[in-house]
């Protein structure tokens, strides 16, 4: 899901520069006002935690290979603002380090995977949730669907996006100039490799950690309980 | 987070990063992430945008490896230092900006 520097037009890589950096902005504020200092170890190890998954390439039937995020249980532990931070600089370095995402591409690829997956996930697993006990079972299913339907989201914009760009950009002749095939391509073969593979993969990764965390330091979750804008006072 | 929780978090992660060649042997193309070459093998054309920025950017360790390094070991292993490089580089950025955002901050 990197896109890679060629396959955006500057018609669509240029406004998601001007959508994202308020983003960026905003997140680092609300998590600069709301962090607590017990959390900072965590926060560093899921960016790290994110890197490392997103190394996992995994195959698929059908010659495909791609891997999970991590970007939904980041948003659900630590909340999705802190999750547009994480899993953004791991983004930002594997396309400055490791030619992994085009530089270009990056507010695309922060966009669908730091901003639209933890988001997601973080009101799926929250409305499945419920009411329930912190310890219950109901809140692993949680993560877990919240990890398949947020990757499957991503996936899906990543499709929209690629499949835009015979539309918006082609020269004088009509020939596309970026991504060469339109979303009657792009759509069914972003959607349909996670919704049938990545997306287990994602919701596999999502319950594992989450039920860990459950049993090793349930306190850790508190946060997932609360809004978006948390009150630290309440738990100190 | 406890000292024990933490610690575990961190073996964890120690774990994946020596597992991290499994993710080597994965063969296959992924949508959307093709090469020039390979798209010319698709379609017939890179086309003519896409030639112009698909190499706006040299990375130093592209795709995790360093060219010249491609037997299955020699690239384990680099792809093992990319994976300490990103958890260094990562980790430590977050955890010098959070503890400076929360250094006056009691929990």
């Amino acid at each position: 899901m990197h896109v890679p520097d060629g396959y955006l037009g500057p018609h669509t890589y240029i406004p998601l520069w001007i959508l994202m950096i308020p983003i960026w902005a905003y997140a680092a504020r609300r998590l600069s006002e709301e962090l607590r200092s017990r959390q900072v170890p965590l926060l560093a190890l899921s960016a790290a935690f994110s890197f490392v998954i997103m190394m996992f390439n995994v195959p698929i039937p059908g010659g495909s290979t791609g891997h999970a995020v991590g970007g939904a249980i980041v948003g659900i532990v630590l909340g999705p603002w802190a999750a547009v931070i994480s899993i953004s600089v791991a983004l930002v370095l594997q396309a400055l380090m490791f030619g992994d995402g085009g530089i270009t591409a990056i507010p695309a690829n922060c966009l669908t995977m730091a901003v639209l997956m933890p988001f997601s996930a973080y009101y799926i697993y929250r409305i499945i949730s419920g009411k329930s006990d912190i310890l219950s079972s109901r809140r692993v299913a949680a993560a877990a669907v919240a990890g398949y339907v947020s990757l499957t989201l991503a996936a899906g914009a990543t499709g929209f996006l690629f499949g835009i760009q015979p539309i918006l950009e082609q020269d004088a002749s009509g020939m596309p100039l970026y991504m060469p095939y339109g979303l009657n391509v792009t759509m069914p073969a972003m959607l349909i490799e996670h919704v049938l593979g990545f997306g287990f993969l994602e919701a596999l990764v999502t319950a594992l950690i989450f039920a860990y965390i459950q049993k090793a330091d349930p306190s850790l979750l508190i946060g997932a309980m609360r809004g978006p804008r948390g009150n630290s006072a309440s738990s100190g | 987070m406890d000292n024990k929780t933490l610690r575990n978090m961190l073996i964890g992660l120690a774990v994946l990063v020596i597992l991290t060649p499994l993710g080597l042997l994965a063969i296959g193309e992924t949508f959307g992430e093709w090469g020039n070459e390979e798209l010319k093998d698709k379609i017939g054309y890179v086309p003519e945008g896409m030639e112009k920025i698909s190499s706006l950017w040299e990375a130093p360790l592209p795709d995790y490896a360093l060219p010249g390094f491609e037997n299955f070991s020699a690239s384990a292993i680099i792809y093992i230092i990319s994976a300490l490089l990103g958890v260094a580089i990562c980790g430590g950025l977050l955890y010098y900006w959070g503890r400076r955002v929360t250094r006056d901050r009691p929990d």
